[in-house]
C-alpha cells in the first residue's frame, strides 16, 4: 500500500491524495468478485490489481499529466477532487455500511509454536511480501523499471535520452494504483471497509511513507512495519478508538522533525 | 462594478420579504459558507498556505461557545469571541509549527489535516462534550443566547458575517499586509530577500483566519443546535470551506462569495434530486468533479475568468 | 575613497556542506561607494558567499560586519532592513504580478503607505528604464527586462549595499552595455555594489577592485588591471598550462 504511494511520489513528485480511496475501490472490487463470481480474494487480487492499474493509468494520462508542472497546490487539489469523486461514487454504488469479504481462509487458524496464527493474515502477509519483492525486482532488473528509476532521479535527463516520460509516468501511476488494488483485495477479508474509510487509509499511507521517506521503496517497506507495530502497541495500551490518535500524533511529530523520513528524498 | 455590488446588496437585504423559509435557509447557508470561505481565503487564498483542516477552528469555536452558554450561561455574543480566541490559539500553534519548521505545500496540508483529525478524535472520546453522541443545545429562541425564532434573523446575521469577512479581506488586500501575502504566495524566498518577514505575515494571516473561522463556529452551533465531532471537525466540512474560494477564485475578494453562490445551490439541487435512496453523497461527487475541472481549466477560479470576460465585453 | 570605517567587513568566513567546503576562510572589506567585483570559475563559492552575506545561509565560522552591525544569525529580511540587499542568479520575479506590483513589494520595505510606495515604485521603474512595461505581468517580460525588474525591486528597498548575482548572464552585447551603464549610474547615486560576474569586460569596466575566488578561497584581490594579468587568476580559469602561454 505504502509502496505504491511512494512509487508515485518518487517518480513524479505528485502526492496521490486519492490513494486511500483507490484502495477502497480495490476492496470493493474484491468484494464484487467474491460475491458475484465466487472468486476468493486471495486469488482475485490479481484482477483487482489489474483493474486498478488501469484506473491509475487513466487517471495519470487524463488528469495528472496536464498539471505535472503546475504548482503543488494544484496537484493536491486535483487529487483531492479525484478522492471526492471516488469516495462518493463508491458511496452511491455500494452504500455507506461497512462490508467484509468472506473467504474460507478466514476461519482457519494454525498453531505456530506457542502462537495462534490467523491463516488469513499469514497469507496476506506472505503475498504482500512477495509482491513487494516482485516490485523491487521489477524496478531493478527490468528495463521499464530502470527507466522509471531514472525518470525519478532526473526527469529532464530521462527526456534527453529519449524516454517517453509520459508513458513512464502513466506506468508508474498505474503500478502504484495496482499495488494499492492488490493491497485492498488482500486485506478485504480481514478489515471491514466502507467508502468513508478512504481518508484514514490515505493518512495511514502518508504516515508510513513520510516516516520511511518519500520516494524510497525500502523506506516504505520499513515504514510500514514500523507503523503497524506502533499502531498495534497503541491499540493494546490505549483504547482502540484512540489508535487513530496515535497515528495522527505520530504524523505530526514526523512532519515537524523528519519530513524527509528515514531514507527519503526531499519534496521537489 | 461598484453599482453592481451595491445593487446586489440591496437585493439581498430585501430578499427575505419575498422568499419562503426554505429559500431563506438556502441563502443562510450560502452566506455562512461564504463567510467561512472568506476567512480561509486570507491564509489559503492570499497567503497561499493551503489548510485542509479549517474545520478544526469551526469545531473549537462551536464547542466553546456552546459549552459556555449551556454550562456557564455565558451569552454566545461574548462566547463567540472566546471561541474565536481559542481557535486563534490553535491557529497560532498550527501556524507556528508549520511555518517555523518550514513545512510547505503537501506537508503543511497534512499537518492541518492531522490537527483537525486529532481534535475530532479527542471530541469523539470526551464524554464531557458529549462524545460520539454529540452535544446538544436546548432551544430557547432567546436572542441573548444567539437564538432566534425567526429564520430571517439568522439570514441577516449570516449576511452580516459574510459582509464582515469580505470587508476585512478587502481591507487587507488594500494594505501592505495584503500585498505582502500575495507576494509570499508568489515566491517566499524572493520576499525574504526584499525585507518581508514572511514568518510574521503568514502567522498573522493564520491567526486572523482562524479567529474568524472560530467566530463562525458559534453561528454553526446556534443555528444547527447539535454538534457532532465528525460533522464539525471532519474533513467534509473542511472541504466545504475550501471549495468555495477555490472554485470562485482564491486570493480574490469576490471569489468565496461567487463560489458559494455557485456551490450551495448546486449542493441543494443534488440533495433534492438524488437525496432519496442511495444517492446521498452525490453532491460530493459534483464537488470532486468541479474541483478537478477548476484545477485543469480555470486554476485561478471563476471570478478572475469572469472578470476577464467582463473586461473583454466592455465597450471601448 | 574617504577614510571612513569600511561598509562591509568579512572575516574568516567558512561554510561547508557535508564533505565539501564551499567557502574557506574568506576575508574581505568594502568601502562605502565602492564597486567590488567577485569573480572565479564556476563552483568557486561566489553565490554561497552571497547567501552567507544576505542571511540565506548561516556560516560555520567567521564574522560579517555590515555598516557597524554584526550579521550573525540574522534572517534575510532583517539584513535587508539594515540596507544589504541581494538579487538572485536565476531571476525570481513574482510572475502573476505586474512590474509595478513587483517593485512595490520592494518599496514597501521602507514606505508602509501604499500610495507613497506606489509612487516610489514608479520612480524606480523609470530609473531602470522599464517605464513602458509598468503594468505588464512579470511573466511576460523578456530575460533582459526581468533582470532589470530584479534590479529595480532590490533598488526599491533603498539599499546601502547591493549584491548583484550574475546580473548579465544571458544578455546580449547591447543589453549588457545598457545594464552596465545603469549599474554605474546606481553606484554614482551612492549605492555600493558587490557583484558576481562572468562577463569579464563588464567586471573590468564597473569594478574599483576585484576579488577572485577559487575553490572557496580568495586567491587574489586588487584593482582590475592587477587581477587581469595575475598568473594565479589565469591558472584558476584556464589551467596551469596557460599561465605561461606566449602572447599572440
Amino acid at each position: 500500500m505504502a509502496v505504491g504511494l511512494t512509487l508515485i511520489f518518487g517518480v513524479m513528485r505528485v502526492v496521490n491524495f486519492a490513494h486511500g480511496d483507490m484502495m477502497v475501490w480495490g476492496m470493493y472490487l474484491a468484494w464484487i468478485l467474491a460475491t458475484r463470481a465466487g472468486i476468493d480474494p486471495y486469488v482475485g487480487f490479481v484482477a483487482c490489481a489489474a483493474a486498478l492499474f488501469v484506473m491509475g493509468w487513466v487517471t495519470q494520462r487524463l488528469l495528472v499529466d496536464r498539471i505535472i508542472d503546475a504548482p503543488h497546490e494544484m496537484q493536491i487539489l486535483l487529487m483531492l477532487g479525484v478522492a471526492l469523486v471516488l469516495e462518493n461514487v463508491a458511496l452511491v454504488a455500494f452504500g455507506p455500511d461497512p462490508q467484509r469479504v468472506r473467504s474460507p481462509l478466514r476461519a482457519a487458524t494454525v498453531w505456530l509454536g506457542p502462537v495462534f496464527l490467523d491463516v488469513a493474515r499469514l497469507v496476506t502477509f506472505a503475498l504482500a511480501m512477495a509482491l513487494t519483492l516482485a516490485l523491487y525486482l521489477f524496478l531493478t532488473r527490468t528495463d521499464l523499471g530502470r527507466t522509471m528509476r531514472a525518470a525519478a532521479d532526473n526527469a529532464y535527463g530521462a527526456l534527453v535520452i529519449g524516454t517517453d516520460v509520459r508513458r513512464v509516468y502513466a506506468a508508474a501511476f498505474g503500478i502504484g494504483a495496482a499495488c494499492v488494488g492488490a493491497a485492498g483485495a488482500l486485506v478485504s477479508p480481514i478489515l471491514p471497509f466502507q467508502p468513508a474509510g478512504g481518508l484514514s487509509l490515505s493518512v495511514a499511507s502518508f504516515n508510513i511513507v513520510i516516516i520511511g521517506g518519500m520516494g524510497s521503496l525500502p523506506g516504505a517497506f520499513l515504514g510500514g512495519l514500523l507503523v503497524s507495530v506502533a499502531e498495534s502497541l497503541g491499540a493494546v495500551f490505549l483504547s482502540p478508538s484512540m489508535k487513530e490518535l496515535v497515528s495522527f500524533s505520530l504524523l505530526i511529530v514526523i512532519l515537524l522533525f523528519r519530513p524527509a523520513g528515514l531514507f527519503g528524498k526531499a519534496a521537489a | 462594478m461598484r453599482w453592481l455590488a451595491a445593487a446586489a446588496l440591496v437585493v439581498l437585504l430585501l430578499l427575505p420579504a419575498v422568499l419562503n423559509s426554505y429559500a431563506v435557509t438556502v441563502f443562510i447557508f450560502i452566506f455562512f459558507y461564504a463567510f467561512l470561505g472568506q476567512a480561509w481565503n486570507i491564509v489559503g487564498g492570499y497567503a497561499g498556505q493551503l489548510s485542509a483542516g479549517h474545520a478544526a477552528f469551526v469545531g473549537i469555536g462551536a464547542y466553546a461557545s456552546a459549552l459556555l452558554s449551556m454550562q456557564a450561561g455565558l451569552t454566545p455574543w461574548i462566547g463567540m469571541l472566546v471561541g474565536g480566541v481559542l481557535s486563534a490559539g490553535l491557529g497560532t500553534v498550527v501556524g507556528y509549527l508549520g511555518f517555523r519548521f518550514g513545512l510547505r505545500g503537501f506537508y503543511f496540508v497534512l499537518l492541518t489535516v492531522a490537527f483537525a483529525e486529532v481534535c475530532r478524535i479527542v471530541a469523539l472520546n470526551t464524554d464531557a462534550v458529549g462524545g460520539a453522541l454529540g452535544y446538544y443545545i436546548t432551544f430557547t429562541g432567546n436572542p441573548w443566547q444567539f437564538q432566534f425564532q425567526d429564520n430571517r434573523v439568522y439570514y441577516y446575521v449570516a449576511l452580516g458575517l459574510m459582509l464582515l469577512a469580505t470587508g476585512i479581506v478587502a481591507a487587507i488586500e488594500r494594505r501592505r499586509f495584503g500585498a505582502y501575502l500575495i507576494a509570499i504566495r508568489e515566491d517566499e524566498s524572493a520576499c525574504e530577500a526584499l525585507g518581508v518577514n514572511t514568518f510574521r505575515y503568514k502567522m498573522l494571516a493564520m491567526v486572523v483566519s482562524s479567529f474568524l473561522t472560530g467566530v463562525g463556529g458559534t453561528f454553526y452551533a446556534f443555528y444547527l443546535f447539535s454538534l457532532q465531532p465528525g460533522a464539525v471537525f471532519g474533513i467534509p466540512l473542511s472541504v466545504e470551506i475550501i471549495i468555495r474560494p477555490i472554485v470562485g477564485g482564491a486570493g480574490t475578494v469576490m471569489g468565496p462569495i461567487l463560489g458559494s453562490f455557485i456551490l450551495s445551490p448546486l449542493a441543494e439541487a443534488s440533495r433534492i434530486y438524488f437525496g432519496q435512496g442511495g444517492w446521498a453523497g452525490a453532491h460530493l461527487i459534483a464537488y470532486g468533479l468541479l474541483l478537478i475541472a477548476v484545477v485543469l481549466f480555470l486554476p485561478q477560479g471563476a471570478y478572475p475568468a469572469l472578470r476577464r470576460l467582463w473586461v473583454r465585453m466592455a465597450p471601448r | 575613497m574617504t577614510a571612513q570605517a569600511p561598509l562591509l567587513q568579512v572575516a574568516n568566513l567558512s561554510k561547508r556542506f557535508g564533505g565539501l567546503v564551499a567557502v574557506r576562510d574568506l576575508s574581505l572589506e568594502m568601502a562605502r561607494g565602492e564597486v567590488l567585483g567577485l569573480i572565479g570559475p564556476n563552483g568557486a563559492g561566489k553565490t554561497t558567499a552571497f547567501n552567507l552575506l544576505s542571511g540565506f545561509l548561516t556560516p560555520d565560522q567567521g564574522e560579517i560586519r555590515f555598516d557597524g552591525h554584526l550579521l550573525a544569525g540574522l534572517k534575510p529580511h532583517a539584513i535587508c532592513g539594515l540596507g544589504l540587499v541581494r538579487t538572485f542568479q536565476i531571476v525570481r520575479p513574482f510572475p502573476h504580478l505586474s512590474v509595478l506590483d513587483n517593485v512595490r513589494v520592494g518599496t514597501l520595505a521602507r514606505r508602509s503607505q501604499m500610495g507613497e510606495a506606489r509612487e516610489k515604485a514608479r520612480a524606480v521603474i523609470d530609473r531602470v528604464g522599464l517605464g513602458p512595461k509598468t503594468d505588464q505581468a512579470a511573466a511576460g517580460l523578456t530575460l533582459a527586462e526581468r533582470k532589470r525588474l530584479e534590479l529595480a525591486r532590490a533598488l526599491a528597498t533603498e539599499p546601502t549595499l547591493l549584491l548583484l548575482d550574475e546580473v548579465m548572464a544571458g544578455l546580449n552585447a547591447t543589453e549588457t552595455a545598457a545594464i552596465v551603464s545603469l549599474i554605474q549610474r546606481i553606484n554614482e547615486d551612492g549605492v555600493s555594489i558587490l557583484l558576481i560576474e562572468h562577463n569579464m569586460r563588464a567586471v573590468m569596466t564597473l569594478s574599483h577592485r576585484i576579488a577572485v575566488l577559487n575553490f572557496g578561497e580568495k586567491i587574489v584581490e586588487g584593482p582590475p588591471a592587477t587581477v587581469a594579468n595575475h598568473p594565479r587568476v589565469i591558472e584558476a580559469y584556464l589551467g596551469e598550462e596557460y599561465v605561461h602561454a606566449p602572447a599572440r
